[in-house]
């Protein structure tokens, strides 16, 4: 982790839905090759929060920077932006209607980020990364949901992310196939990549994260190591938190 | 029957040519129309979304036999009468019949098409966003193909509506095959045979449009095997 850039800077994050206020004032920064947990009850924004980061979600107010260049600013090209944070999501959200490795090409050849012999080049040495090499020409529907979600990550790596999202990434796995995900995550973690990452995972965030978020009520109510979140949380609701999940 | 056949036989046939170019015309136009108003429906424009429920509305709750008569009788009207525009407007039964079925057919096929794109799980749009595509690049990659594959059964279905509902512009006197059994009857007086004929001929040509959507629908869902 380099301490020295900030790759992701939250400040004063506040997201309404209607009447409804999901954030309310959220302030963090995100370091380089850093891993960030976010744990938290449902409903507590975790997974809004992630989603305000690559503009999935319109932020009601606030700032986001993300390498210095303002998210929330009108004149930032979203696209351009989003090619360089990859998101993993609960249900995986492959495109159904192409085999494996066009889901993974698709992309980089149709915004011209490189040839098509380069791009499927890319597409299979992330295949393999993932250890599915041989499901480049299946079709979404034919892979089990832990095939599936590690396709999404292969899918993601292609753009060249230097941030990666995860939003519930195992949330809807049968457990026999969390360990497989679980695996690929940890070892982009150790080769340096920038990540938040919203799990009940609290395995992963104990091994894995560099720092933990608790989230409750649309706030950041504690952060810390994995050591002292889980050791010893401060915070009344993380402790409560906690007892009900460990 | 056969005997009327014989004698009437070709006029009826050129009339079923006059139906299915009518037909075709309008679900041209019809296609185009609802591609553009089901996508207008789905963008986050509120301008966009607004004039498409007002179209589809205004279409859908007006009998196309008032609408044939509207643009055949009541629109040049409008010009010539009371505009009173220097160059005489009018159209012909053809012209103001393929707009009429245009627009008619275009209102539903716009539901059609609206209900498809909404029917694709949002997640696909997401993930297509997350990689870094435009929205329409995303929607014509993506999210349209998919829509589409659950589209065409309503779409073959609304197209074999539209092809009925030519018969309706009989009113506007174009010589489609309803119009053109009027006056075989008028000259023969056999009712039952002429309209016999009619319906079976009716009935062929729609037999080979399901069989041909069977065909497509088939082939669809073995390329996306």
């Amino acid at each position: 982790m380099n301490r020295n850039r900030i790759k992701i800077q939250v400040e004063n994050l506040i997201k309404d839905f209607g009447s409804l206020h999901v954030l309310q004032g959220v302030t963090t920064a995100i370091y380089e090759g850093e891993v960030v947990v976010v744990i938290g009850p449902s409903g507590s924004g975790k997974s809004t929060f992630l989603r305000c980061l690559n503009k999935l979600e319109e932020t009601t107010s606030g700032r986001i920077m993300i390498d210095g260049k303002e998210l929330t600013d009108p004149k930032t090209d979203i696209n351009h932006l989003r090619e360089r944070v990859g998101m993993v999501f609960q249900h995986f959200n492959l495109f159904n209607n192409m085999p494996v490795l066009r889901n993974l090409m698709l992309a980089p050849v149709d915004l011209k980020k490189c040839s098509k012999t380069e791009a499927k080049a890319r597409a299979v040495a992330m295949l393999k990364r993932v250890g599915l090499e041989e499901k480049a020409n299946s079709y979404p529907r034919e892979l089990s949901g832990g095939q599936k979600q590690r396709v999404a990550i292969a899918r993601s790596l292609c753009m060249k992310p230097d941030i990666m999202l995860f939003d519930e990434p195992t949330s809807a796995l049968d457990p026999e196939m969390v360990g497989e995900v679980l695996d690929v995550m940890k070892e982009l973690a150790r080769d340096g990549m920038t990540m938040v990452v919203v799990t009940h995972e609290m395995g992963f965030a104990r091994e894995v994260a560099n720092r933990v978020l608790f989230m409750a009520d649309g706030q950041i109510l504690e952060e810390g190591t994995p050591e002292q979140i889980f050791r010893n949380p401060q915070n009344p609701r993380t402790k409560d938190f906690l007892n009900k999940v460990l | 029957m056969i005997d009327l056949f014989s004698r009437y036989g070709r006029v009826l046939v050129t009339a079923m040519g006059q139906t299915l170019l009518l037909a075709l015309y309008g679900l041209f136009f019809a296609c185009i129309i609802g591609l553009i108003v089901g996508i207008m429906s789905v963008v986050k424009n509120k301008f966009c979304r607004g004039f498409a429920l007002v179209f589809v509305n205004l279409i859908r709750g007006v009998p196309m036999i008032v609408l044939a008569y509207f643009i055949f009788f009541g629109v040049p009207f409008l010009f010539n009468n009371v505009l009173h525009v220097q160059n005489r407007v009018t159209l012909t039964a053809l012209q103001a019949g393929s707009i009429c079925l245009a627009l008619n057919c275009g209102a539903y096929m716009a539901e059609i098409i609206r209900a498809g794109i909404q029917s694709v799980d949002i997640g696909q749009m997401e993930a297509a966003r997350s990689v870094g595509l435009p929205y329409w690049r995303a929607m014509q990659r993506v999210v349209l193909p998919q829509a589409i594959r659950t589209m065409i059964p309503s779409i073959i279905n609304q197209f074999i509506i539209t092809l009925k509902d030519t018969s309706i512009l009989s009113v506007i006197g174009f010589p489609e095959l309803v119009n053109t059994a009027k006056n075989v009857v008028a000259e023969t007086f056999l009712s039952f045979q002429t309209w016999g004929i009619v319906a079976i001929m009716y009935l062929i040509v729609i037999l080979l449009l399901q069989w041909l959507a069977k065909v497509l629908e088939r082939r669809l869902k073995y390329e996306s095997k």
